[in-house]
């Protein structure tokens, strides 16, 4: 019996450690540090049933443990008989109604956090944003602006933004860990949910439904600023001019390398509501290239001459004439100087 | 007829009499070792998701290999593995514990097994064909619609077929509870792996259909232009989550209340004790049956179907935890007081208690929407429904192969080989999947082909790794005690265990008319109740006579075949309409051998009474 214990304990007390080791995950990504209302409210559910069912397993292993120290059958009694009870009422009712108080003492809030995560009624007086899923990465159309952006969704803390989100394609699931819960991107419907971040940050965004063979790849950021510096970028955002002459020579080239590789027949720079490919107005403030790659310009030429061998199944593969080492060093530096504005992750990650 | 006397008779004789068997004995043997067989494979793929995810960002496997890796490792796991060893305990043992010499439909329950058979070398022959399905177990459309090749056209026809044979199996097991039962067994007095085997035949039958269709519309839009999930034409995807749920969630307990009623039989047994709450125990598992039904949309409280429904799913779900709780309840009171005796099948029930109690606590858990707005599709959920199937079916399957094998095969299995399979695979289960409920909280949605790195997820996925290898090993020392159990295990006497159901009291393994006379049954564990109040053996409610048998047949093997067959053309008709051959080819077999049944009479055969008073007790 000792032996049995003695395994499970430290089957127990191993995990504890690792748990430890790995602390409670990375910052802005993990779901166990809330930084948002949805995840705290979740988060509280999370920690009402966990004490909830900790009773639960500590009153069945109480039992267990008893049962199998005081029951087991000792030399001496291979012939005992015990007594062959048929059951009892007291007992049996107990334990049928203790679990039906347990589960209302948690129903209750579950419900009601039910209701207050699904309330729209006020969406029309805060920012709406339409997010446009697609495999694999993402798009936000600021609703009432002239501006679109992907990949980064910005956002001003302390503020309720109701996202209506909608796919082009397969079914997505949008889900910022440390903000909020997930909800589907379905392609028949709008779904609408509200974030609130709490604190100035960049925030991991995931997709959560199986969308193909790039999905653990369609990650994206929330970039949540004070509602200040919120209003600057909007601000920055709408006085892009799409058409203007970079600085230097490389990039210039590169500008005109991108309109002549037909970059332009689904990438937009400036506003487009209907975009085939992510939108490029901001994408040398983009925290990560592809959704996932640091934002360095290696990373970017890589990317443009084989985007295939970084996210399986993109639809950009084989959507452009083949670039040379030359033409895509210089488109890269070209869109790694679209710079629109001052408040960007790194301003906001600090 | 002994392991022994098997072997002398040609490798063509024993070949052919498994091919033709309607003995439900032989069908356990062959659905045990279908679903071992692909508990293998299905294992396999397991550990390749493993190694893919042992570092950040490796490359094992290609993306899209690694989804078509979950998606037959969750489709092998659940409907050709997990089931089928269920459906084979199921045969071998329920017909003898309500006291039937076979089951009610003999011929039905071997075209069942070769549906089954021939469904799983379907979807499976993907691997060669040009790549396995690739849309998850769940093949939520449009992806399903959209995977490119045949993968997808494969588990349609595979689990269509193999879907099929479960529903014929389910509906034969109904059959043969309600009129097959010894004189004197009635429903009350049924042992509950009987009354599991009953309810959860009730489950098939009421929750295949829905997969059934789900199927068809599938296969219509995917092979024959209709538009049931196309949203551009004005179908609907969500319409597919509804069917696929709808089935899905019942199939979750078709997989854990045969294990229920098992673990049920055992903690008795080697208590020495009647079962606890008997009465509560069988409204228990009719209440989780019927609830089952109420609560499919909490794998989509995601969807968006709004806080109404997700409220009273949320609710529903959590009222199963009441019945769930009476049955663990139940087993700890059965054991209290009793003269527990631990061998290898009593540990896998002991093991089964904890862990299956943190599945349940974790379900309850995910029940409440809110929270699961968090856990959804992420690796918490991949832990809690590993908790609830392997801790609760694989652990019963376990369990049950201990405790029946010398029913079922004569011998019994290595104890000490059992001993250290469990505590292996105890240890790696836990190893595994502990882990996981933080790893999905930390932020990793399942399904992930890689994890990035610097994402805090390394060292859970590394311990993650290291127990599904433990898990491995187990398993690898179960299959050598198999072999060391045939070879030169012990002989088991009829009742090794001091037993207290009918299944005791037949010869191990039992003749093929099972009871030379049927058992008059006297009460709830009626060998219990003749060792402890009667001559210590069972009563006849007959004088002996002659006994009617079925024959054998070839039909449900060619039947089968003959879908198979169709099957193959149904999936690439897509490519050139001369294949449309093979599904006239394989329809016409099928329908043939109907025919044949149908107007061909066979009486069966009967066991003469001279042969049987030869025959020693």
């Amino acid at each position: 019996m000792r032996g049995w214990m003695g395994k499970f304990k430290s089957l127990f007390l191993l995990s504890a450690l690792a748990l430890v080791l790995a602390g409670c995950g990375k910052e802005n990504l993990t779901a166990l540090v809330p930084k948002g209302y949805g995840a705290e409210s979740s988060m509280n559910l999370i920690i009402l049933s966990t004490i909830i069912m900790l009773f639960v397993f500590v009153v069945v292993i109480l039992v267990y443990v008893i049962v199998l120290i005081r029951f087991r059958r000792k030399k001496g009694q291979e012939n005992y008989i015990p007594k062959q009870v048929e059951g009892n009422k007291t007992l049996e009712t107990v334990w049928t109604i203790i679990p039906i108080i347990l589960v209302l003492i948690l129903a209750v809030p579950t419900v009601a956090a039910t209701f207050d995560l699904a309330d729209d009624s006020n969406a029309s007086e805060h920012i709406n944003v339409d997010v446009t899923g697609n495999q694999y990465w993402w798009h936000f159309d600021y609703a009432g602006e002239e501006f679109q952006t992907s990949q980064d969704l910005y956002i001003p803390t302390g503020e309720k933004v109701y996202l209506n989100m909608l796919s082009s394609d397969v079914i997505h699931s949008l889900w910022i860990p440390s903000i909020s819960g997930k909800m589907d991107v379905n392609p028949e419907n709008v779904n609408t949910m509200y974030i609130e971040a709490y604190e100035e940050g960049v925030y991991w965004g995931k997709c959560a439904e199986l969308c193909g063979p790039s999905h653990s790849l369609m990650d994206f950021k929330v970039i949540a600023v004070s509602p200040e510096e919120y209003d600057q970028w909007v601000e920055d955002m709408q006085s892009v001019d799409p058409e203007a002459e970079p600085q230097d020579a490389v990039a210039q080239d590169g500008k005109a390398a991108f309109e002549e590789n037909s970059c332009m027949s689904c990438h937009a720079i400036g506003s487009s509501p209907a975009a085939v490919g992510p939108n490029l107005t901001n994408f040398g403030d983009r925290s990560k290239i592809a959704g996932f790659l640091d934002p360095t310009k290696k990373n970017l030429v890589d990317w443009l001459m084989d985007p295939e061998s970084i996210k399986p199944g993109n639809k950009m593969t084989g959507n452009y004439p083949e670039l040379s080492e030359d033409e895509a060093s210089s488109i890269a530096e070209y869109l790694m100087q679209l710079q629109p504005s001052e408040i960007t992750p790194e301003s906001a990650g600090k | 007829m002994s392991i022994a006397a098997t072997q002398k008779r040609g490798f063509g004789t024993v070949l052919w009499d498994y091919l033709t068997t309607v003995d439900h004995k032989k069908i356990a043997h062959l659905y045990l070792f279908g679903g071992g067989f692909f508990f293998l494979l299905g294992g396999l793929e397991a550990l390749f998701i493993r190694i893919q995810l042992i570092t950040p960002e490796n490359d094992f496997l290609s993306a899209g290999l690694y989804n078509e890796m979950i998606t037959m490792h969750g489709t092998t796991m659940i409907f050709l593995a997990a089931m089928p060893l269920l459906l084979g305990l199921m045969n071998a043992v329920m017909p003898l514990q309500i006291g039937a010499r076979d089951v009610a439909f003999p011929f039905l329950n071997s075209l069942g097994l070769w549906l089954f058979m021939f469904g799983g070398i379907l979807l499976n022959l993907s691997w060669f064909l040009g790549g396995a399905p690739d849309s998850g177990w769940t093949s939520y459309a449009p992806l399903s619609i959209q995977s490119p090749g045949h993968g997808v056209d494969f588990y349609v026809l595979g689990l269509q077929i193999a879907g099929a044979g479960t529903l014929i199996g389910g509906i034969n097991f109904l059959a043969t509870v309600v009129t097959m039962r010894a004189p004197g067994m009635t429903y009350m007095r049924m042992p509950l792996f009987t009354w599991a085997t009953f309810i959860t035949s009730v489950l098939i039958l009421f929750a295949f259909p829905a997969l059934t269709v789900g199927l068809f519309l599938l296969m219509f839009d995917r092979m024959f232009g209709s538009a049931f999930f196309d949203v551009a034409l004005g179908g609907n995807t969500i319409i597919w989550q509804h069917l696929f749920w709808i089935f899905g969630h019942p199939e979750v307990y078709i997989l854990i209340l045969p294990a229920f009623g098992l673990f049920s039989d055992i903690f008795s047994t080697f208590s020495r004790k009647r079962l606890f709450g008997y009465t509560a125990m069988v409204f228990a598992t009719m209440l989780i049956a019927f609830l089952g039904f109420m609560v499919w949309a909490h794998h989509m409280f995601t969807v968006g179907l709004g806080p109404v429904a997700n409220s009273i799913f949320a609710i529903a779900t959590m009222a199963i935890a009441v019945p769930t709780g009476i049955k663990i309840f139940n087993w700890l009171a059965t054991m209290w007081g009793g003269s527990i005796k631990i061998n290898s099948a009593m540990l896998w029930s002991l093991g089964f208690i904890p862990t299956f109690t943190i599945g349940g606590m974790t379900g309850v858990m995910l029940g409440s929407s809110v929270a699961d707005y968090q856990y959804h599709d992420t690796y918490f959920v991949v832990a809690h429904f590993h908790y609830v199937i392997v801790g609760g079916t694989v652990f019963g399957i376990l369990a049950g192969l201990h405790y029946w094998w010398p029913k079922m095969f004569g011998r019994i299995l290595h104890e000490g080989m059992g001993k250290f399979t469990f505590w292996v695979f105890m240890i790696g289960f836990h190893l595994t999947f502990f882990i996981q409920h933080f790893l999905g909280l930390m932020g990793m949605p399942r399904r992930y082909w890689v994890f990035l790195e610097d994402q805090g997820l390394d060292l859970g996925n590394l311990i993650s790794t290291i127990g599904a290898f433990l898990m491995a090993i187990a398993v690898i020392v179960f299959l050598y005690n198999v072999v060391h159990t045939a070879i030169k295990g012990d002989k088991a006497p009829a009742d090794p265990y001091d037993g207290r159901t009918l299944e005791w009291t037949t010869a191990s393994p039992p003749a093929h008319y099972n009871f030379k006379q049927l058992p008059l049954v006297r009460g709830l564990d009626p060998l219990w109740i003749e060792k402890t109040e009667g001559k210590g053996k069972m009563t006849p409610a007959e004088p002996l006579g002659d006994i009617h048998m079925p024959n054998g047949s070839i039909l449900p093997f060619i039947m089968s075949l003959g879908f198979f067959i169709a099957g193959i053309g149904f999936i690439f008709q897509v490519d050139h309409s001369a294949w449309l051959i093979a599904v006239y080819v394989g329809m016409a077999i099928a329908i043939g051998c109907m025919l044949i049944r149908s107007l061909k009479d066979d009486h069966g055969h009967h066991i003469h009474k001279e042969e049987l008073e030869r025959e020693a007790d």
